[in-house]
C-alpha cells in the first residue's frame, strides 16, 4: 500500500491518507486506510455495500463533521496540509473540494440560482452570468437548458438534474470533485453522458468516484481502491482497504485473492 | 485569497481563486446571531408558557382542596366548588367519546380500506380537511340549530346530550385523520397475506389490521377528546349553564362544564372568584395534560414497535 | 360452494366448509354502516352551511347588505341598532395581527431550532412538551391574559385599559406558537438530508443552508402552518372574549376595549336570546362572515400547497 501510486500514473499527489480509522460513536466503521490520491486523475473506490467507501469519501471534504458521532483517526492531508487540523476551516475546505451525490439533489430554486448559489454565498466577485454559463457548458447541460434558466431545478429529467448538480459543484471552481455513486440513480444513456463528462472534467480536476459498478470503474478510472467488509462480533460490518493500485492492475492482475474474486464477479 | 477569516492553509492552485471573497468571519458572525435567535425564540415561548402555568398554580393552589371538588357553585367565592362542572365535563367526555369514536374510526376505515381512490372518498377527504379548519364557535351555532332546536324532542334542548353531540362533531375530523394515518402506515403486505388465505377485506381489517392500528387510533382519539373537554365557545353558544347547583341527572339534563365555570369566574369582577378560576384551571390542566401524556406515550411506543 | 366455477378440489374438500355467503354479507353490512358514517361528515358541512344560510337570509331580509358592509357602528342590542360588521372585523383583524406578529417569527425560529439546532435528545422531549402546551385550553390563556398579563402591561403602557386588544393579541400569539412551531417543524424536518449536504458541500455555513435551502424547500408546509395559524387566530374565541372586552369600536388602537366577531357571538348566545328575533339572526350573520373568512383562508392554503409543494423522493 505504500507504493507511490502517484508516480505510477505520472503526477503529484492531492490527498494522502495515513492509517485512517473511521468511527461512528464507538463503532469502528472503516480501519487502516492508506491512500495517495493523484492530482488530475480519476480514482475509483469499489467494493461491496457496507465496506465504508462512502465514509472515506466524505472525509475528504469533512462532510462527516455533520454527523455528531462521526470521528476520524489518523492523518488526511491535502497538498501536504492536515485537513482535520484546527487551522483548517471546513466551510472553506468544502468550497475548494466539490461534491456530487448519489441521488440528484438540486435545490428548490431555478436552474440559474442552483448554479449561482455556491458562488454567491462564497462572495464571487466576477460576472455571475458568465460563471453560470461556463459551469453549465462544463457539465454539458448548457444547450439543453439555456432557454429555461428560470425554470425550477426540479423540473428537468433525472440525468439532467445530476449534470446540474455537477455544474453547481464546478461553479465554485473547486480543485477536487468527490462523486458518491453519481450514476446509481440514472438510466444507461444518462450514465454514459456523465462518464464522458468525467473524462472532460479530469483535465481540470482531481476526481474521486465511489461506484458500485465495476465496469464503470474500469472504464473511467486511472487508479482503483478496492474495499471489503468483514462481519464484526457485534453483528455489524467493518470496512477495510484491501488493495489500491492502477486500475489496469486491479482488474487484470490484482495481488490479493479477494480482489480477484470481487472483480471477476465471484462475490459482492 | 484575501486574508479574511480562519484561513485554510492549503496551498492554492485554484483556477481563479482571487474571484472569491468568502468573508468567513462575517458569515460565521451571522450564523451565531441566527442560532442565538432561534434558541431565544424557543426559550421565550417556553418561559411564557411556564410563567402561565406557575402563576395559575400560585393563584389557584391555595383554593384547591377536597371541598372545592365536591361543592356546588355559590355566590360566596370561598364556599363555591366545581362539583357540577366536573361532573358535566365527565358526562360530556363520555357522550362525545361514545359518538365520535365509532363514527370517526368507521369513517377512517371506510376511507382507507374500502373506498380508496373513489370520487366519494376524495370528496369526503377534502370535506374533512375543510371541517378541521372551521372555528369551534361555528360548531356551536350548528349545535344550537340542529341539536338544541330541531332535535329538541330527543335531546331536551340545552342539554348535556346536545353538548356532547356538538363536541363529537367538532372532533370527528381529528379522529378520522388519525385513523387514516395509522391505517396508511400499516404495510400492504399484511393485507395481501390475509387475502391470500381467503379472507374477505373486512376479515383482514378486523383480525389483522385493526389490532395493529389500535394504539395509533387511540392516540388520535385521546388527543381529540382532550381538545373537546377544553372547548368553551361551542358550549356557551348551545347554552351551557354557569350556575348549576346539581349533578346531571340524565342525558337531557342541563349542565355546566369546567371551562364554562372558569370562564364565568374569570369574568367576574371580585378577586375571590379569580382564585377559584385558577384552581379550576389547575384541575382542567391536570386532566388534559395526563390525557395528552397518555396519548403521546402510546404513540411513541407504537412508533418504536414498528 | 355452488357458485364457484373453479374445478373440483382434492378429496378432503368436504372438511372445508367456509361460509362464504355469511362472510360476504357481514362485509357488505360493515361497508354500508361505515360508508354512512362517512356520509355524516358531508352532512356536517351541509348542516353548517344550511344553518348559517337560512338564518343569514332572515337577517338580510331586515338589514340591508349595504348597511352591513358600510355602517361604521355595531350596536345590534341598542334600541336604535346599527349593523356595521367592519367594526367587529377590525377588532378580529387587530387581535389576529398582533397574535401573528408574535407567533409567526417566534414559531418559525423555534421550529428551526428544534429541527436544525437542538441536539436529538433535546428535541425528543421538547417537541412533545410543545405539543402538550398546544393542548392548553384557550379559556386558561384568557384567564392569564386578563388577570396576569394586562396588570403587568399596565405598569408601563400608559392608557392601557383593563380590556384591550394588546394583551389579548399577545397571548393569542403565545397560544398559537406551539401549533405553528410544531407544524413548521414537521415540514422542515422532512426536508431530505441530501439537500442539506448538497449545500454544505458547496461551502455554505449552517445558517446559509437553513435560510437559503432548507426553508425554501419546506415553504409549502410552513405557509400551510401559518395559514392555519391565521384561521385559528380569526376563529379563536375565549382569549379575546375575556381579555379584549365586549365593546364594539371601530379602531386599531390596541389599548382600548374592542369586540371581535367571536366575542360578539359569545356575548349574545350566552344571554339566552329568544329564537326568531333579529338579535338571534344577527348571531348567524356574524357566524357566516367568520365562516366565509376561514373558508377563504383554507382554500388559499390548499392552493398554495398544491402550487408550491416540491416533490422529493
Amino acid at each position: 500500500m505504500h507504493s507511490n501510486s502517484a508516480a505510477a500514473v505520472g503526477t503529484s499527489n492531492a490527498f494522502h491518507v495515513e492509517k485512517g480509522n473511521y468511527y461512528y460513536g464507538s463503532v469502528l466503521a472503516v480501519r487502516d486506510v492508506f491512500l495517495e490520491i493523484p492530482e488530475k486523475k480519476i480514482t475509483a473506490f469499489i467494493g461491496p455495500s457496507g465496506c465504508g467507501k462512502s465514509t472515506v469519501l466524505r472525509c475528504f471534504n469533512r462532510l462527516n463533521d455533520l454527523i455528531p458521532s462521526a470521528r476520524v483517526e489518523g492523518k488526511i492531508t491535502y497538498r501536504g496540509v492536515d485537513i482535520y487540523d484546527k487551522s483548517v476551516d471546513a466551510t472553506e475546505l468544502r468550497r475548494r473540494i466539490g461534491m456530487v451525490f448519489q441521488k440528484p439533489n438540486p435545490f428548490p430554486k431555478s436552474i440559474y440560482e442552483n448554479v449561482a448559489y455556491g458562488a454567491r454565498i462564497n462572495g464571487y466577485k466576477g460576472d455571475m452570468d458568465v460563471l453560470v454559463e461556463r459551469a453549465l457548458r462544463g457539465s454539458a447541460l448548457w444547450d439543453e437548458v439555456k432557454d429555461k434558466l428560470k425554470d425550477s431545478g426540479l423540473s428537468i429529467s433525472g440525468g439532467q438534474q445530476q449534470r446540474l448538480c455537477i455544474a453547481r459543484a464546478i461553479a465554485i471552481e473547486p480543485e477536487v470533485l468527490l462523486m458518491d455513486e453519481p450514476c446509481s440513480a440514472l438510466d444507461p444513456i444518462s450514465t454514459l453522458r456523465v462518464e464522458e463528462l468525467m473524462q472532460e472534467l479530469k483535465k481540470h480536476y482531481t476526481i474521486i468516484i465511489v461506484t458500485h459498478n465495476m465496469q464503470q470503474a474500469s472504464r473511467v478510472s486511472d487508479m482503483t481502491a478496492f474495499y471489503n467488509a468483514q462481519a464484526t462480533d457485534k453483528g455489524g460490518k467493518m470496512g477495510y482497504l484491501v488493495e489500491y493500485a492502477p486500475t489496469q492492475t486491479i482488474f487484470n492482475n490484482p495481488s490479493q485473492v479477494a480482489t480477484q474474486d470481487y472483480v471477476s464477479g465471484r462475490f459482492g | 485569497m484575501t486574508a479574511t477569516g480562519p484561513k485554510a492553509f492549503i496551498p492554492d492552485e485554484g483556477i481563479a481563486p482571487d474571484e472569491f471573497e468568502p468573508n468567513l468571519v462575517g458569515r460565521y458572525k451571522l450564523d451565531k446571531v441566527f442560532a442565538y435567535a432561534s434558541w431565544a425564540a424557543t426559550i421565550i415561548g417556553l418561559v411564557v408558557l411556564a410563567f402561565l402555568l406557575i402563576s395559575t398554580f400560585a393563584d389557584g393552589l391555595p383554593r384547591l382542596g377536597s371541598s372545592f371538588l365536591t361543592s356546588f357553585p355559590s355566590r360566596n367565592a370561598g364556599r363555591a366548588g366545581i362539583a357540577s362542572a366536573l361532573a358535566g365535563t365527565v358526562w360530556l367526555l363520555l357522550i362525545t367519546a361514545a359518538f365520535a369514536f365509532p363514527i370517526g374510526v368507521g369513517t377512517g376505515i371506510y376511507l382507507q380500506e374500502f373506498a380508496t381512490d373513489s370520487w366519494f372518498a376524495k370528496m369526503v377527504e377534502v370535506n374533512i380537511s375543510n371541517l378541521a379548519a372551521v372555528p369551534s364557535i361555528i360548531y356551536g351555532l350548528l349545535g344550537l340549530m340542529v341539536f338544541v332546536r330541531i332535535l329538541e324532542p330527543i335531546t331536551g334542548g340545552r342539554s348535556v346530550l346536545a353538548g356532547g353531540l356538538t363536541l363529537a362533531l367538532l372532533i370527528l375530523p381529528v379522529i378520522i385523520v388519525a385513523t387514516r394515518e395509522t391505517l396508511k402506515a400499516i404495510p400492504d403486505s399484511l393485507r395481501i397475506a390475509g387475502m391470500a388465505l381467503g379472507s374477505t377485506r373486512w376479515q383482514v381489517v378486523r383480525d389483522h389490521v385493526l389490532p395493529l392500528a389500535l394504539p395509533g387510533i387511540l392516540t388520535g382519539t385521546i388527543l381529540g377528546l382532550s381538545r373537546a373537554i377544553g372547548e368553551t365557545a361551542p358550549l356557551i353558544v348551545i347554552g351551557a349553564q354557569t350556575f348549576v347547583p346539581f349533578l346531571p341527572t340524565g342525558l337531557r339534563s342541563s349542565f355546566s362544564a369546567l371551562p364554562i365555570q372558569i370562564f364565568n369566574w374569570t369574568s367576574r369582577p371580585q378577586e375571590a372568584f379569580h382564585a377559584n378560576a385558577a384552581a379550576a384551571s389547575i384541575v382542567l390542566l391536570v386532566v388534559l395534560v395526563s390525557m395528552n401524556a397518555v396519548a403521546i406515550y402510546l404513540r411513541n411506543r407504537f412508533q418504536q414497535n414498528r | 360452494m355452488t357458485d364457484s366455477y373453479l374445478p373440483p378440489e382434492h378429496s378432503s374438500a368436504n372438511l372445508w366448509q367456509p361460509n362464504r355467503v355469511a362472510s360476504k354479507r357481514s362485509q357488505a353490512i360493515v361497508k354500508f354502516i361505515f360508508g354512512s358514517f362517512a356520509v355524516l361528515s358531508i352532512f356536517t358541512t351541509l348542516g353548517i352551511v344550511a344553518t348559517l344560510i337560512v338564518e343569514t337570509i332572515k337577517f338580510f331580509s331586515q338589514v340591508s347588505l349595504v348597511q352591513f358592509l358600510f355602517d361604521n357602528q355595531w350596536t345590534p342590542l341598542f334600541s336604535e341598532p346599527h349593523y356595521g360588521i367592519f367594526v367587529l372585523i377590525s377588532a378580529t383583524f387587530l387581535t389576529s395581527l398582533i397574535a401573528l406578529l408574535v407567533a409567526v417569527p417566534l414559531g418559525l425560529l423555534a421550529a428551526v431550532c428544534l429541527s436544525e439546532y437542538a441536539p436529538r435528545n433535546v428535541r425528543a422531549w421538547l417537541k412533545p412538551a410543545l405539543e402538550i402546551l398546544a393542548g392548553v385550553p384557550t379559556v386558561v390563556f384568557g384567564f392569564f391574559a386578563l388577570l396576569i398579563v394586562t396588570p403587568i402591561l399596565k405598569t408601563f403602557i400608559p392608557g392601557l385599559q383593563t380590556f384591550n386588544g394588546l394583551s389579548a393579541g399577545l397571548i393569542l400569539g403565545i397560544a398559537l406558537l406551539p401549533t405553528i412551531a410544531s407544524l413548521s417543524e414537521d415540514a422542515i424536518f422532512a426536508v431530505p438530508q441530501d439537500l442539506r449536504q448538497g449545500s454544505y458541500a458547496l461551502g455554505a455555513t449552517k445558517r446559509e443552508t437553513v435560510t437559503d435551502v432548507v426553508l425554501p424547500a419546506a415553504l409549502s408546509g410552513i405557509v400551510a402552518a401559518i395559514i392555519l395559524g391565521v384561521a385559528r387566530a380569526v376563529g379563536e374565541t375565549m382569549i379575546v372574549t375575556l381579555a379584549a372586552g365586549q365593546n364594539p369600536t371601530l379602531t386599531l388602537d390596541p389599548r382600548v376595549p374592542i369586540q371581535t366577531m367571536t366575542s360578539f357571538i359569545v356575548q349574545v348566545a350566552g344571554g339566552d336570546v329568544p329564537v326568531g328575533t333579529l338579535k338571534y339572526d344577527t348571531l348567524f350573520a356574524v357566524g357566516m362572515t367568520l365562516f366565509v373568512i376561514t373558508l377563504l383562508l383554507n382554500i388559499l392554503s390548499f392552493w398554495f400547497v398544491r402550487k408550491f409543494q416540491e416533490k422529493y423522493e
